[in-house]
């Protein structure tokens, strides 16, 4: 690894280290903050704590589900313990995460000093924290003055009738209505910013089409929250005026219609998916050519592949409602779009194939959970294919199969995304590096957890265990499954317990990073590690994808051939 | 050199290729041939164990797309693999960087128009069951039932044989020649919930202020397990399914004894007097008396059934009366109270549901 020097000279204006300041004044700093690089750190290690939490969650359900009829917790807890679980896990844990790299790396990737709004970014931040933390107040005032506290149990999708008032009684629902209303918010700030930036910010040279792969992956998850979160909105809007102005649109005993709560939800749902898992496409379009020591294989196809998922997005949310009786001619249009959304993201996995293909991989921790996260997208896709076949749907849908494929989506390829981006961009953070050791062991743990969970989690759908329920009989043949499933939690939790010591240790001890540790090629090396206020002295000039292989390659520059 | 190379590396990969094929090969056909017996009913209620032609169906269809996901699987995976080991830094290389390729129209195109024309037959042999199930045609002797989930239960009315029962549904026995299928209309009397009895069907969901249909036409005869599969509420976990496949003759048998009203015995007559003298009148119906409530299982013929709460418990006398007392203690969060009942109180009601045949 070259320790190469910065290519730009930061300005000389001496950092004060922030342990020399006082304790209130470096908090008062980070309140309020409008630096797009600090509010990325908050944002992270907001969904960081959010995922703990749910992960705490869902070991508790796990444990309850290892033996048939067990009592470690009621039905009514248990049933809280999956709502708070998915919310927590999809809006504040998976949301600010991504939102969180995002917010660092867009700006320092275009060349840009700062985000295009940076008040409108705080803003943003604080609501979907102050979201979760309404969420989650509801555990004390759930049922108001009489009696203890309840966190809502409608589930993550909160199906009407479900919702009602007949139905729910107390307020734990408005919490969930008000806490997502309000992160919704912060959401569509952050998704507007992040568009803005990218539309308006590009330093010089940097085209649309020199915009490193994350940047990209990163403007479509833009696009999609703005598209997305509307309808979630109103949704929402509508179930509170049903709630407490009278309305009927979700209330079925006054001809208010189910079905359309779940249109309404899955329009945003599954946009949300993509979401999701197209910044940790991003991710994997960064770390795997650094590691390869080759660019991006078919940089344009993956944009427009990108785009086509974008789109294709948009148009498949009924594949969540294969069971909800509609006709066959919109089930057969909901397969094919839903088949369809395969090809782009089949391009991409070929092209991650193709970009190791010919280079020289180094096994660093970043690339580990990358190329793990290629191989399980196969996985996830092709169990997605299986799904998407609307009869295999009749079988497979709220089964524990349903469950497996989408924790294959969301952990196996956008946490490994996740923590892949946490080991490539900690030293640009912190200015140390991890450890690798202390990697490797959290690399190994998590994926052997990983697949001794969420392998074997399929078995038990096939076997016809539906989703949510919070004990099942022991003649039913789902013991020995269940049990090896919640076996794997063990592995991941420490896992994460290590990765987060290694965070932490690194922090102090970690060895010193200098600018461009992993020799990388995207503008985010060519400031210092952690980079100043402003990122750059001078805005760098770019003129081509990979601006630090021309400087380093003056011979060989890649704007030769673009 | 390098030409001879290259063959045998062909070679390689295609006798890789021909075994490939050959164990896909044999995989349908065990698939396929343990497709043509019927498997029969199970405790297990597995999707691949079908037992009725919506299900069989949907076996058949999922055999053809796994065996496609695992061909896929097969070629991908192990390009992966193969990048991974073959394309690593070695120890011996030196600090110079691979040649820099930038991608390839012709691949791109490839693996672009490959997958589309696998999605194009996914999508015809998905279209295809689709349509068979959901558009099929019923012959005139088809059992008409209509199911209505309740939090936490359910309730089966035969209206063409006017009469109603509840958690236990009895079809008969379809023979493959002349089929006697059952056609089920889905309703809710107030949150979402879903049918799903695996080997016999797909779910498909009862939603209230909708009328949702399916059919089953099971070949054999036996118990067939399954359960609520849409999230209902507090017990959505306890609102099972329980099938019972009939040969048409105990199916008519049955018909009679559930269409009669309920025997009234003096024996009993205390333990009446509690049922309608409590709320117990308001919730359940017992016909032929004056009990015409609506909320709860119809309990006209009661002891015809093998489990009381939805399939919670055996249904025994001292569950019987455990539930009676507490039900929360066999399904908490039902929706059923404890009447505060005195012992003498319960004993007589539970003798009087005993009798109830």
């Amino acid at each position: 690894m070259a320790d190469a020097q910065p290519m730009v000279p930061p300005l000389m204006i001496p950092q004060e280290r922030e342990g020399s300041r006082p304790f209130v004044q470096v908090m008062h700093d980070w309140i309020v903050t409008v630096d797009h690089k600090r509010l990325g750190i908050m944002y992270f290690s907001y969904g960081i704590l959010a995922l703990v939490v749910g992960g705490i969650e869902a070991s508790i359900m796990r444990a309850q589900l290892a033996v048939a009829n067990n009592n470690l917790v009621s039905p009514e807890v248990f049933n809280r313990l999956f709502t708070m679980h998915g919310t927590t896990m999809i809006f504040f844990a998976a949301m600010p995460i991504v939102f969180g790299i995002a917010n660092y790396l867009t700006p320092l990737m275009i060349g840009a000093r700062d985000m295009a709004f940076p008040r409108l970014n705080a803003w943003g931040f604080w609501m979907t924290a102050l979201g979760g933390i309404l969420l989650y107040f509801s555990f004390v005032g759930g049922f108001g003055l009489y009696g203890a506290g309840s966190a809502p149990d409608v589930g993550w999708f909160a199906y009407a009738p479900l919702t009602s008032p007949a139905f729910s009684v107390g307020h734990s629902t408005d919490y969930w209505i008000i806490g997502l209303l309000i992160s919704g918010f912060g959401s569509i700030a952050t998704g507007l910013n992040i568009m803005t930036t990218v539309l308006c910010m590009r330093g010089p040279g940097m085209k649309l089409s020199r915009m490193p792969m994350l940047v990209w992956l990163n403007s479509v998850m833009a696009f999609l929250v703005l598209v997305a979160i509307g309808p979630l909105t109103a949704a929402q809007l509508m179930l509170l005026i049903d709630r407490y102005l009278g309305g009927h649109f979700f209330d079925t005993q006054a001809g208010g219609s189910a079905v359309i709560w779940m249109h309404f939800f899955w329009i945003f749902g599954h946009p949300e998916v993509y979401i999701l898992v197209l910044p940790a496409f991003g991710i994997l379009s960064e770390v795997i050519p650094v590691f390869s020591r080759k660019p991006i294989f078919g940089y344009n196809i993956m944009v427009a592949a990108t785009i086509a998922i974008g789109f294709i997005s948009l148009s498949v949310w009924a594949h969540h409602m294969f069971t909800v009786g509609m006709t066959s001619y919109a089930n057969a249009f909901f397969v094919a779009s839903t088949a369809a959304i395969a090809v782009p993201t089949g391009i991409k996995i070929f092209n991650w194939i193709g970009t190791m293909w010919g280079g020289k991989i180094t096994f660093t921790t970043a690339m580990l959970f990358s190329v793990a996260a290629v191989a399980q997208m196969l996985i996830a896709g092709l169990t997605g294919i299986m799904l998407a076949s609307a009869p295999f749907d009749w079988q497979l849908g709220n089964s524990y199969f349903v469950i497996a494929h989408f924790h294959y989506v969301i952990l196996g390829v956008i946490v490994f995304g996740v923590f892949s981006a946490a080991y490539y961009w900690y030293p640009k953070v912190t200015g140390r590096m991890m450890s690798e050791t202390l990697g490797k062991w959290h690399f190994w743990l998590f994926l052997i957890g990983f697949h001794v969970t969420f392998d074997f989690m399929h078995i038990p759908g096939i076997l016809g265990m539906p989703r949510r329920i919070y004990t099942y009989e022991a003649s039913r043949g789902w013991e020995t499954w269940n049990l090896i499933v919640s076996i794997g939690v063990i592995f991941q939790a420490l896992a994460v317990l290590i990765w987060v010591f290694n965070v932490i240790r690194s922090s102090y001890k970690g060895k010193i990073a200098g600018s461009d540790p992993w020799d990388a090629w995207t503008l985010e090396w060519s400031t210092t590690s952690p980079p100043p206020d402003y990122n750059y002295a001078e805005l760098p000039v770019v003129r081509s994808r990979r601006p630090l292989w021309d400087l380093k390659h003056p011979e060989d520059p890649d704007w030769k051939y673009e | 050199m390098r030409s001879r190379n290259c063959e045998r590396h062909n070679s390689k990969l295609r006798s890789l290729a021909k075994r490939a094929l050959r164990a896909l090969f044999f995989v349908s056909i065990v698939g396929w041939s343990a497709a043509a017996f019927a498997f029969g009913p199970s405790s297990t209620p597995s999707v691949f164990s079908p037992d009725s032609t919506p299900a069989h169906d949907i076996y058949h269809l999922s055999l053809f797309v796994l065996a496609i996901c695992l061909a896929i699987f097969l070629v991908v995976f192990s390009l992966i693999v193969y990048a991974t080991i073959k394309y690593r830094k070695k120890a011996t290389d030196d600090d110079s960087e691979p040649p820099q390729i930038y991608g390839s129209n012709q691949v791109e195109l490839a693996w672009t128009v490959i997958p589309i024309l696998i999605v194009v037959v996914l999508f015809l042999a998905a279209a295809r069951v689709i349509h068979a199930v959901e558009d099929a045609q019923f012959p005139p002797n088809t059992i008409e039932v209509t199911a209505t989930g309740h939090q936490f239960w359910w309730e089966f009315q035969y209206p063409a044989y006017g009469f109603t029962t509840a958690n236990e549904l009895h079809v008969p026995v379809s023979d493959r020649s002349h089929p006697t299928p059952t056609h089920i209309v889905l309703l809710s009397a107030d949150t979402d919930h879903s049918f799903w009895v695996p080997q016999l069907a797909g779910k498909i969901d009862l939603i209230p202020n909708r009328r949702n249909e399916m059919w089953v036409d099971p070949h054999d005869l036996g118990h067939y397990v399954g359960q609520c599969a849409q999230y209902c509420g507090t017990q959505h976990a306890k609102m099972l399914l329980n099938v019972f496949v009939d040969t048409p003759e105990d199916f008519q048998k049955w018909v009679q004894q559930q269409k009669a009203p309920a025997v009234a015995s003096d024996q009993v007559a205390a333990g009446r007097k509690v049922f309608e003298t409590n709320a117990c009148m308001n919730c359940h119906t017992i016909a032929g008396t004056i009990s015409r409530g609506r909320f709860g299982p119809d309990l006209t013929h009661l002891m015809s059934r093998t489990t009381i709460a939805s399939g919670a418990a055996p249904n025994t006398q001292d569950n019987l009366t455990l539930w009676v007392k507490d039900p929360d203690a066999i399904k908490p969060g039902c929706l059923m109270p404890a009447m505060q009942l005195d012992t003498q109180d319960v004993n007589a009601l539970v003798a009087y549901l005993m009798s109830l045949n």
